[in-house]
């Protein structure tokens, strides 16, 4: 029998899951549960959506109301989902093919609405389901199926994409950190607006091996090497700060929510009526 | 004030990708046979790495209390 917490917030019959060993998405996936469990909201006021690729495939494993959708349309069905029920915490598991390729403009119309919408995107650098195409946020130079020479596309920064584009919660973590996924998945659950939760994790079976970076142990090092805190990156001279992450929480932003402003819209009309 | 009561593997979730043999502080934990195995428990600071970083939830504490 798997943990209590693993129990009463998954669907254990289905587990073992079908994520290679050491994928780190099973890492992000428990840490979301985990921000779920210590929130303490009802297990029923939640929805799960996500859309297609390794990431996604996260919602056939939680017990809450799951929603499997089309490629990159989380975001799109989430955005249905909160309006018809604004109560509802909606949270969408994403991969950074699904959110920032196929579903890129759900991502920045969501975020410029500014709905309450928890976003959580499972960041492995690569398209791990389909077999190992360069994603938008493969390292430039870094190696894939479609790309054995080198990727030479500049890969986004997707939470300054998410910033700029409106999102009122910003932070991002890796799995080597899981706390910090924990108490960023929180905030974001807490913030009223969309949050967008970046969560670096690996693909050993693809990135990993197309780019000859070691076994699962070696990936997540690397994360931990390549990591550093906000407050810590800004200390740094500029000559250190080539090749680092910025990890933390990294925007916060105060505007009106969209399902808010609907519902003023909605009852502006009840007394003409 | 909990105690540990036990350190729990669940053979048939865990893949032996090593991670929380790896990232154990006090060397807790080995790979036997493809499987994570509790070499020495007496050594265990519960500290709750292993089962934070589990990717299979195939290990954890249980505490008591």
């Amino acid at each position: 029998m798997p943990s209590q917490l693993i129990e009463k917030y998954f669907r254990t019959n289905s587990l073992p899951h079908i994520w290679c060993p050491g994928c780190g998405n099973g890492i992000v996936l428990r840490a979301i549960v985990k921000a779920i469990d210590n929130i303490g909201i009802d297990q029923n006021n939640v929805c799960v959506v996500s859309g297609i690729g390794c990431s996604s495939r996260a919602s056939g494993y939680l017990d809450f109301n799951t929603v499997h959708t089309t490629h990159g349309r989380a975001l799109a069905f989430a955005t249905g989902i909160k309006l018809a029920n604004p109560n509802l915490h909606v949270i969408v598991i994403t991969g950074d093919g699904d959110c920032a390729a196929i579903g890129g403009n759900h991502l920045i119309h969501a975020a410029r609405r500014n709905i309450d919408i928890t976003t959580i995107v499972f960041n492995n650098n690569i398209y791990g389901m389909t077999g190992g195409q360069y994603s938008p946020t493969t390292p430039t130079g870094d190696k894939g199926t479609t790309a054995p020479y080198g990727n030479i596309d500049a890969n986004f920064d997707l939470c300054e994409l998410a910033k700029a584009a409106g999102a009122t919660y910003v932070s991002r973590s890796t799995v080597y950190g899981a706390n910090m996924i924990i108490k960023q998945v929180e905030a974001g659950i807490k913030n009223r607006g969309f949050s967008f939760i970046e969560t670096l994790t690996t693909c050993p079976t693809y990135y990993g091996r197309k780019n000859k970076k070691g076994d699962p142990v070696d990936l997540i090092r690397h994360l931990k090497e390549i990591s550093v805190n906000k407050t810590e990156y800004e200390k740094l001279p500029e000559e250190k700060r080539m090749g680092k992450i910025v990890i933390g929480e990294l925007y916060r932003g105060e505007r009106p929510e969209y399902t808010d402003e609907y519902i003023k819209i909605i009852e502006s009309f009840k007394g003409e009526i | 004030m909990k105690t540990l009561e036990k350190l729990n593997v669940e053979e048939n979730l865990c893949k032996g990708c090593g991670i929380c043999v790896a990232f154990c502080p006090k060397n807790v934990l080995e790979i036997k046979s493809g499987k994570v195995h509790i070499k020495n428990l007496e050594d265990c600071i519960e500290c709750g790495l292993c089962e934070l970083r589990c990717p299979d939830y195939a290990i954890y504490l249980v505490f008591r209390g």
